[in-house]
């Protein structure tokens, strides 16, 4: 490898993302499926889309013990430690760019490095999805696969029916994280380089 | 003549022999806290009162006219009516004798009037103005199609699902959908979880329900929440309750027709709470007092448009920044 490349995604957190977007893609795509099921309009069976939620889910439930646990025992935890002081502004910097600065040529203002893998907004995203929005959807969806646990009636509510509006409505928002999320790996010298480091590993610091 | 002797009831004054005023006190205050139980008692046409002496109990007394005693005899399970069930039911006030024979007046009963057929259902209400609104002829219509019907012919009576002395017309007076799902699939498991009831008409034993809805997901779920005939019958939306009992190669399998905005469900058995809670609570509060939940079925508009919205507002955002970027290329 060159010198401008580091080694910034360890194996099991390339084999993590990977399973993650695979269940993740499966289970937005079985979920629209079953959200707005139609006899005229099935892009997949009912049942087996079912099947294939449930099976997506815990496969899914499983890889984010893996996440978390790895977090927590490796250094990966470094870049999901975010601090307050100071974060709005720096937000404020990262959208600047986007939204301007990246036209003008302007350089990147948090350029990637060992030491900051994610840029602000980046880090505030991936914060938020992994450790509000996925636990979400996972106890939600847990809590589905087993409606027996579910508080039957919350006043006059269905406990499986305020469940499933947090797991859909949990779910919509991951789906929505997933088009920027896609979207904004794509911002780069080359539209396909951030998914190239994603499967070897190595992050070209050459386009900065 | 015979004299008729019963186990009296715990609480009913010939046990008032005790000389106690406080277990008297005691007594009136629980007739005065119980005034349900009371109000079901009066319910019951006082003609019955000589039938239900026997009929109630376990045991029975009677004065035996060969022996010139007094005898105490088990009384058949299978003839013991629960009275305060009974009036709870459609025919409450009905007399025994609108049904059974006049002659089970006398004791002991005529070993031949088992054999007198009982009234039918048909026999009261068919062609009758008064109950033209339950439409029994259209029933009787729907049911000649059924597979009860067609297994098993006229041997298949109302009754056998229909106990006409506990029957209650659930499906228009309970505001529960959750009472309407079990009072009505307590009638198929009547038979379908009995063998001994089953084999009154089939020689085979019943079938095994869970092995047969092994490909149902959830399936405790649906047998609590949806009622066998959601998938078991062809809906007619004239009647209250669909009577056209479907083989099972017929029953509905396919989910979507319950899962999907336009949920069958709603033709069947949230017509009754729908009509029900928008009626008495307002279209408003029915949305909001929501007890049940169908994957598909419920999509609220409000959160449909606003994930429309974000989502679009999204890809809006992309493009825009894609063309931003292509143009600085």
């Amino acid at each position: 490898m060159s010198e401008n490349k580091i080694y910034l995604y360890p194996v099991w957190v390339r084999i993590w993302h990977g399973l993650n977007a695979l269940c993740i893609l499966t289970l937005i795509i079985t979920g629209i499926n079953l959200q707005f099921s139609n006899p005229g309009f099935e892009l997949i069976n009912f049942n087996l889309a079912i099947n294939l939620h449930n099976i997506a889910g815990i496969l899914l439930s499983v890889n984010y013990l893996f996440f978390f646990f790895g977090n927590i025992l490796s250094s990966n935890n470094k870049y999901y430690r975010l601090k307050m002081k100071g974060l709005f502004k720096k937000m404020t910097v990262q959208a600047d760019y986007y939204t301007s600065g990246m036209f003008k040529d302007e350089p990147h203002p948090f350029p990637i490095s060992e030491k900051r893998k994610f840029n602000p907004m980046q880090k505030v995203m991936y914060v938020v999805v992994m450790y509000i929005f996925v636990p979400g959807v996972i106890i939600t969806g847990l809590a589905l696969l087993f409606p027996e646990t579910i508080i039957q009636e919350v006043y006059t509510v269905s406990g499986i029916f305020i469940t499933a509006v947090f797991h859909a409505s949990l779910g919509f928002l991951i789906s929505i994280f997933l088009i920027d999320h896609l979207y904004v790996c794509t911002i780069g010298k080359h539209p396909l380089k951030n998914f190239k480091s994603m499967i070897n590993g190595y992050h070209d610091l050459s386009e900065h | 003549m015979l004299k008729f002797k019963s186990r009296t009831s715990a609480f009913s004054f010939n046990s008032l022999d005790m000389r106690s005023s406080f277990q008297l006190l005691l007594i009136i205050l629980f007739l005065a806290i119980s005034p349900k139980s009371q109000a079901q008692e009066k319910a019951l046409a006082p003609e019955n009162d000589l039938c239900l002496k026997c009929h109630t109990h376990q045991t029975f007394t009677f004065h035996n006219n060969l022996t010139k005693k007094e005898d105490k005899r088990m009384m058949n399970p299978l003839y013991i009516l629960d009275k305060n069930h009974f009036a709870t039911g459609v025919h409450a006030k009905f007399k025994c004798t609108d049904c059974h024979s006049a002659d089970y007046t006398t004791y002991p009963h005529n070993a031949e009037l088992k054999l007198e057929p009982l009234s039918t259902c048909l026999d009261c209400h068919g062609g009758d103005a008064k109950y033209a609104a339950y439409q029994f002829e259209k029933i009787d219509e729907e049911f000649q199609k059924s597979v009860h019907f067609q297994k098993s012919g006229e041997s298949f009576t109302c009754s056998k699902c229909h106990n006409q002395h506990y029957y209650q017309a659930k499906s228009r007076t309970s505001s529960e959908v959750g009472d309407i799902v079990s009072f009505s699939n307590d009638m198929c498991m009547s038979c379908h979880s009995n063998n001994t009831k089953f084999q009154l008409i089939n020689d085979t034993l019943k079938p095994a329900l869970a092995t047969i809805h092994e490909w149902l997901p959830n399936q405790e779920l649906h047998f609590k929440k949806v009622r066998c005939i959601e998938c078991h019958t062809q809906v007619v939306d004239s009647l209250s309750v669909s009577h056209n009992i479907l083989p099972k190669e017929k029953a509905l399998k396919n989910c979507v027709e319950c899962h999907s905005k336009n949920s069958m469900l709603e033709a069947s058995l949230y017509k009754y709470k729908n009509i029900q809670s928008r009626s008495e609570q307002g279209k408003l509060n029915s949305i909001i007092s929501n007890k049940s939940y169908v994957i598909g079925a419920y999509q609220n508009v409000w959160l449909n448009n606003l994930s429309i919205l974000i989502f679009v507002l999204t890809m809006i955002g992309i493009c825009i920044h894609l063309i931003a970027r292509i143009i600085k290329k």
